[in-house]
């Protein structure tokens, strides 16, 4: 049984009419249990609602519209705020994008991650507790761990700040955890460390959820990628099928227009135009104004995911043949 | 200006910020954002500017600028001395209409209260580069088109645009006043992919069509590369290397630069290298190591790296490392 299970999920946004506009649409897939998912696209495209959807930390203008996301076999979107409370934290962990706001600025740095510790376990002992924030500091390489616990947030440089957060989502051991843009706000050099880290923690950890639009961190870490565009999974499959063998145009378009330290210097094959807001979404496929080989068809149906390899899900009127999931 | 010179020259370009004293007998201490920096820029190249963050890259290029007064060093412009623009103002008007910078953050640089066009009227008129209002609308219109932007976009207000329209308003305000060399800080680092392609491009099309030069200052290495001729790697308010975009994979690299390389992670499947990890973060530039910027980092350091400053060496033609074991022949 896969540890996470998104079904045809899809949800939107309420404006003050109560009108709901859809965000994320039929949105499906999976995470087993010691796998690393990597959900890749631009902003706008619904990857942070994605994993805030699983976390059930939605905003207050959020919709869910349908569908059901399965944590262990139960569907968390009809789960109460109590049930909820015992696993997020717990079972179910998340490093946010920003590590400079994330963190509180007047509790210690062993206050706010002993926090989460007893806030799951009552009934450990102050020692215990001291102890193993401690050992969760070391296992994300702060040296000096016990001298830094009685530190306050502004004594950490940002890739030390976002090494609390990741100590602080794995002190209870999650079976999943989320990482949303961990290292977007760090340097490459830093950002290498983290990638180290978390490589690290795979072994250990159950399942990854990394969202991001850094492919190259996808690279690095994930064995499945999730391609999504304006709400939709538009490509799904291993990383060897969605790098090696892209089919949907978007995919196909955003990994030849990044540059890379052996791409040659001819013009950049952009994607013209730029990520459609929620209010102006096209009634077919969301990236038909966009997309260089756009059909009549496009205009007017939405294309439903496809199986057409091995693992490999893709959604686009290009490839219509094969299995339906 | 000789023919065939550089641009524009910056000679042992220093700029220390001083800390604020916490007690009344303390010594004076210093942020060392950029120190004896030097560097020469040729017309029509693009020279790329490439660090961490606090490596003292934008205060370099406001330092050019006379953005901030430099506390030492020259900046020479077209064989003349312009270091915080003191020259005559008449002068003046010409250079701040000839050197001119777009902003990493093109939310934060429009004022959301003035049209789009009225905010690109308005540098030319002080500029004395259109005679009258007219004109510069005429001129503001025909710039609007070649960035991609429609010319109905000049009655619109700065909110009505997306992250890489706004970015692209930047790029023709710093237009309208016909510049030779434009400093580019960051400018494509907060657009998504695909648009950062899309301005990337409008660059290099903009650089052929108005003869331009550019400073690119990033931290986006593959970034920096693909646009850039010349890089200059910063680190810690020093250059450490000042290389062909294709002497970047050097074996002469300085050890910093092949940290960078291989610090970015490729989006590929292919099998990759062994990875440098550079050990902790970029230090304090207020107490800068001695020796070695770089020697508290370096996997290559030695112990007297710690001790004394290495030189720039020529370790190819126009490659010059900060690092004296890359020079070879020993």
């Amino acid at each position: 049984m896969p540890l996470v299970e998104f079904h045809n999920y899809s949800m939107g946004f309420k404006d003050d009419d109560g009108n709901v506009s859809n965000l994320i649409d039929n949105l499906s897939f999976s995470i087993d249990e010691g796998k690393a998912l990597g959900v890749v696209g631009e902003s706008g495209c619904g990857k942070s609602m994605t994993s805030l959807s699983l976390m059930r930390l939605l905003p207050d203008a959020a919709v869910v519209q349908s569908g059901k996301i399965l944590f262990d076999g139960k569907n968390v979107l009809e789960m109460s705020e109590k049930e909820m409370e015992v696993i997020r934290g717990n079972r179910l962990s998340m490093i946010f994008q920003e590590p400079m706001t994330s963190l509180n600025p007047v509790l210690t740095i062993g206050n706010q991650i002993g926090e989460c510790l007893l806030l799951h376990h009552p009934d450990l002992a102050p020692d215990e507790i001291r102890a193993r924030t401690i050992r969760s500091l070391e296992s994300v390489g702060i040296n000096n761990a016990e001298a830094r616990l009685s530190q306050y947030p502004h004594e950490f440089s940002g890739g030390m700040r976002q090494r609390v957060m990741i100590a602080m989502a794995i002190i209870n051991h999650p079976a999943l955890l989320i990482a949303d843009e961990p290292t977007t706000a760090l340097d490459v050099t830093i950002q290498a460390q983290i990638l180290d880290i978390m490589k690290g923690l795979k072994g250990d950890s159950g399942g990854l959820m990394m969202v991001t639009h850094n492919l190259g961190v996808v690279a690095e870490i994930c064995e499945e990628v999730v391609v999504m565009y304006a709400g939709r999974a538009v490509e799904r499959g291993t990383l060897k099928a969605i790098f090696d063998e892209p089919l949907h145009p978007y995919t196909i378009g955003l990994m030849s227009s990044i540059p890379t330290m052996t791409s040659d210097k001819s013009e950049l094959p952009a994607i013209p135009g730029s990520v459609p807001t929620i209010y102006d979404f096209g009634k077919g496929c969301r990236f038909a104004d966009r997309c260089s080989k756009c059909m009549e068809r496009c205009m007017r149906e939405v294309p439903k995911s496809l199986l057409v390899g091995k693992d490999h899900i893709v959604a686009c009127w290009l490839y219509p043949e094969g299995e339906v999931v | 200006m000789e023919k065939g010179g550089p641009l524009l020259k910056v000679e042992h370009l220093t700029k220390l910020f001083p800390v604020k004293k916490t007690r009344f007998f303390e010594e004076q201490r210093h942020v060392h954002a950029v120190e004896d920096v030097s560097f020469e820029l040729y017309e029509g190249e693009t020279l790329g500017i490439v660090g961490e963050s606090g490596s003292g890259k934008s205060t370099l290029a406001r330092a050019i600028l006379a953005l901030t007064k430099v506390t030492s060093g020259t900046v020479i412009y077209r064989g003349e001395d312009i270091t915080d623009f003191r020259v005559p103002p008449a002068k003046r008007k010409l250079l701040h209409s000839e050197l001119q910078m777009i902003f990493q953050d093109p939310y934060a640089s429009l004022n959301p209260k003035i049209k789009i066009g009225e905010a690109i009227c308005e540098p030319m008129l002080a500029n004395g580069q259109a005679r009258n209002h007219d004109e510069a609308v005429k001129k503001t219109r025909h710039l609007l088109e070649i960035v991609g932007l429609r010319a109905e976009c000049f009655d619109r207000f700065p909110h009505e645009f997306s992250g890489g329209q706004r970015q692209r308003i930047g790029i023709v305000r710093a237009l309208a006043v016909n510049p030779r060399v434009l400093f580019c800080d960051e400018s494509v680092s907060a657009l998504d992919v695909s648009v950062q392609a899309q301005v990337l491009n409008l660059f290099n099309a903009l650089k052929k069509e108005f003869n331009l030069t550019y400073v690119f200052i990033g931290h986006d290495l593959a970034v920096i590369r693909y646009i850039s001729d010349r890089i200059l790697v910063m680190y810690l308010g020093k250059v450490m290397e000042i290389a062909r975009y294709d002497q970047l994979f050097s074996d002469r690299a300085h050890p910093y630069t092949k940290a960078l390389v291989s610090a970015i992670p490729e989006p590929s499947t292919a099998a990759r290298k062994e990875r440098i990890i550079l050990e902790g973060d970029i230090p304090s530039a207020v107490n800068p190591p001695e020796g070695c910027r770089f020697c508290q980092r370096c996997f290559m350091a030695r112990p007297e790296c710690f001790e004394v400053e290495p030189d720039f060496y020529e370790v190819e033609p126009g490659h010059f490392v900060r690092c004296p074991y890359m020079k070879g022949g020993e």
